[in-house]
């Protein structure tokens, strides 16, 4: 629509255009930051009457939740970023992967013996082989779809690949059905993700947000350094670009593919681990729900273009994280996906632009 | 292999020969059908929402098969076209009276007017909504429209859900939510009566006539201007356009359009069910339709009749109602219901690995493919020439 044509629109673009966007997504937090101070909210109650307070103490931990939470969506957004970027398809299956690093997580620190007796270096051990293990077990299962499902129909129409997704997701939804039942089930809480780590001006930061934030910000480094500074990332990225001329460059395109697959699957099995632990349960749904959160993440990012899945994934941790405490969990998804329209009119290339073929 | 191809040709002009007389065969049949099985068979009651179901992928098929705009948001019109039924065909609006030609004794409190009126306004909403829905979406490249249209339809299902605490004056809410708007009123004909739920059968004619309507006004449209440009949109947006077609109307129409059809189709169903329920309307919904449509053949309006009929019939009536007494029938204590999810995804893989241009492709489609499979022949010849001699043809 020519938006152009409605008078003070084009003057309004002109001035505020390229602030607008971060104004809009300022404003939950500098609303309820604000509303904090002046008419104050309470947190609990002394001698009968309740304890207001005039700080943001309680914004910070909202914050402080958002950016752990959001560090899993992040994780998980990659994964998306990654595939769409090389193959341009939503790969659909890509929260059940996760679900199942979950699942690999949790039983195999069953099987080796981690328990609330385990001591700190034991604990510590067994969790790294665990997350290894579960990247590797995410990782290759996402290849094997790849191979299975996607590639031999790299030359049909571009939907029919969706649906060979939506199919797997369904198969791998059936698996974790049986594996753990139909029902979330609870997970020894290891780390006592509950307990104070530090301080800081009155918010106080949980063992399992230093978990969330402390498993992604290697990995992201690590990919990002494995993507731009590798021959294997070189190959990666020259097929995103033009894979018809990275194969006349002697670049292997299918290993490329796959390769981008692994790293996919293997983000998404770190991030099953740490949301296992993050949130002590586990169920077979719970790939679903991240799935769509993180594709949303990815797209509010810019899709193909991995630091804006990061930057998606923390903000959208953020803004559920807010709409949860302030205006009530079931009008979260409404407020995300609210956010998202917002984001897509006034930058349809999402935050950071994206870097795929067509956009190039 | 290239024998066999021949062999499928040849048997692909016989058919089509007598394509007419198979297509009339087929509408009488569609007819009696009911005719053979019992009132309340679980065949006819499959049957029933497979229809319902083939209305949902012709209104998807505009949007997504002719105007080429992924829309991932689908069940929203199947929410407005369900909402309509619970807000003018039931006692949701306690303080009015209104009755127009329906199944409720007269006096009652609440909204109630007739099927027709319900499924007029049903458009009306519908229609509007898709432009609404689509209006954000015109400045956007495909895949980010199919998430733009996803967000949408999250964004209404969340509000059918809290609807109970959306107020719109004196007490009123908007939804009932996940309890359910129910009570509702049965589709009711002059000269015909009142529909029943024992007797399945008028429900069977009644959803036919729409598909019939649907099935004529799509046919149309296809081969219309609009159709053209449509299709003229999808293969080259920069082209069409510079050959005039108007982009802002014609992507809004395809919009508008599908979304109707999908209104019509969730009037259908919320009567049909009983019960307006906002737990209905989830995003796997709208997947499911899609995956009607690209299993049939994008674009095609015969394969999304196909594929909605294929997908609804294993999903309502062969994996609940018949792969469940197999293990019985072979002596087994297996419970395949525990599977059902993985069967569908397993068939939806094969479906595609084995047919990826659909079981019915369009036929624009299916002469790039075609041309792709006389240019494979020739090579195959020139190959094997030693191995197939003659095969020069």
């Amino acid at each position: 629509m020519n938006l152009s044509a409605i008078p003070g629109i084009p003057f309004l673009r002109r001035y505020l255009g390229p602030w607008v966007l971060w104004l809009a997504l300022a404003g939950l937090p500098v609303y309820y930051g604000l509303r904090d101070l002046i008419s104050g909210y309470a947190s609990g109650y002394a001698h009968g009457h309740p304890v207001i307070h005039h700080d943001l103490s309680q914004l910070g931990f909202n914050l402080v939740q958002g950016l752990s939470n959001g560090a899993i969506w992040a994780l998980i957004a990659m994964g998306y970023t990654l595939v769409y970027g090389i193959i341009e398809l939503i790969n659909f299956a890509h929260g059940d992967v996760f679900t199942m690093g979950s699942f690999t997580a949790v039983s195999f620190w069953g099987a080796i013996g981690l328990g609330l007796a385990t001591g700190p270096l034991g604990l510590i051990l067994g969790l790294l082989l665990t997350l290894i293990v579960a990247m590797l077990v995410a990782g290759s299962l996402n290849v094997l779809i790849e191979r299975v499902a996607y590639r031999p129909l790299r030359n049909a129409p571009k939907l029919a690949p969706l649906i060979t997704a939506i199919g797997f997701s369904f198969i791998l939804q059936n698996v974790g059905l049986l594996w753990n039942g139909g029902n979330p089930i609870g997970v020894t809480d290891l780390l006592h993700q509950g307990q104070g780590v530090f301080n800081i001006s009155g918010v106080k930061v949980h063992r399992a947000d230093v978990l969330a934030i402390g498993v992604m910000v290697p990995l992201v480094i690590g990919l990002n350094w494995f993507i731009s500074s590798t021959r294997a990332g070189r190959a990666m990225r020259a097929t995103a670009q033009d894979p018809e001329a990275a194969r006349l460059m002697g670049i292997n395109v299918d290993n490329s593919i796959s390769l981008t697959f692994m790293l996919g699957g293997m983000l998404a099995g770190a991030a099953g681990l740490v949301y296992a632990m993050y949130e002590t349960t586990v169920w077979y749904f719970q790939g679903f729900e991240a799935g769509l959160i993180a594709f949303t993440a990815a797209v509010m990012g810019g899709i193909g273009n991995i630091r804006g899945a990061v930057l998606g994934g923390l903000l959208i941790g953020c803004i559920q994280e807010l709409s949860d405490s302030r205006l009530g969990p079931q009008w979260t998804e409404a407020v995300v996906f609210g956010y998202l329209v917002l984001v897509m009119v006034l930058r349809p290339r999402g935050l950071l632009g994206e870097e795929t073929r067509e956009a190039g | 292999m290239s024998e066999l191809r021949a062999q499928l040709h040849e048997w692909q002009q016989k058919i089509s020969r007598y394509n007419r007389s198979i297509a009339g065969a087929a509408m009488v049949f569609a007819i009696i059908m009911p005719l053979l099985v019992g009132q309340a068979a679980d065949f006819l009651n499959a049957t029933i929402v497979a229809l319902a179901y083939v209305v949902m992928a012709l209104g998807l098929n505009v949007v997504v098969g002719f105007a080429g705009l992924l829309d991932l948001g689908y069940v929203a019109f199947y929410a407005f076209g369900a909402y309509c039924v619970g807000w003018f065909g039931s006692g949701f609006f306690f303080k009015a009276h209104v009755n127009i030609l329906s199944s409720a004794p007269s006096g009652a409190i609440g909204i109630h007017i007739n099927f027709v009126m319900v499924a007029i306004c049903a458009v009306v909403i519908t229609s509007i909504a898709g432009v609404l829905i689509g209006l954000p979406t015109l400045r956007l490249r495909s895949d980010y429209i199919a998430i733009v249209t996803l967000a949408f339809g999250e964004i209404i299902g969340t509000v059918a859900v809290n609807g109970t605490s959306i107020g719109i004056g004196g007490g009123q809410t908007l939804t009932a939510g996940n309890l359910g708007i129910s009570a509702l009123d049965l589709p009711h004909f002059p000269l015909i009566g009142s529909f029943s739920l024992l007797n399945l059968r008028p429900w069977y004619w009644l959803v036919l006539l729409i598909v019939f309507f649907v099935l004529f006004v799509n046919l149309r449209l296809r081969d219309s201007r609009l159709g053209r440009a449509w299709v003229a949109l999808r293969e080259d947006e920069v082209a069409a356009v510079s050959m005039g077609i108007p982009l802002v109307k014609t992507k809004l129409l395809a919009y508008a359009i599908g979304a109707a059809f999908g209104g019509i189709s969730g009037v259908f169903l919320g009567f049909y069910d009983t019960t307006v329920n906002a737990s209905q309307f989830q995003f796997s919904f709208s997947i499911f339709v899609l995956a009607m449509i690209i299993v049939g053949g994008l674009g095609s309006i015969w394969g999304a009749l196909m594929g909605a009929l294929l997908l609804s019939y294993i999903n309502y009536y062969l994996i609940p109602d018949v792969f469940n007494t197999l293990p019985q029938m072979f002596g087994l204590n297996f419970d395949l219901t525990q599977l059902s999810f993985g069967i569908f995804g397993f068939l939806l893989v094969i479906v595609m690995i084995l047919r990826p241009q659909g079981l019915f492709p369009e036929r624009r489609r299916r002469m790039e493919l075609t041309g792709e499979i006389a240019a494979e022949d020739a090579q195959l010849v020139e190959v094997g020439g030693q191995s197939a001699p003659g095969g020069s043809a």
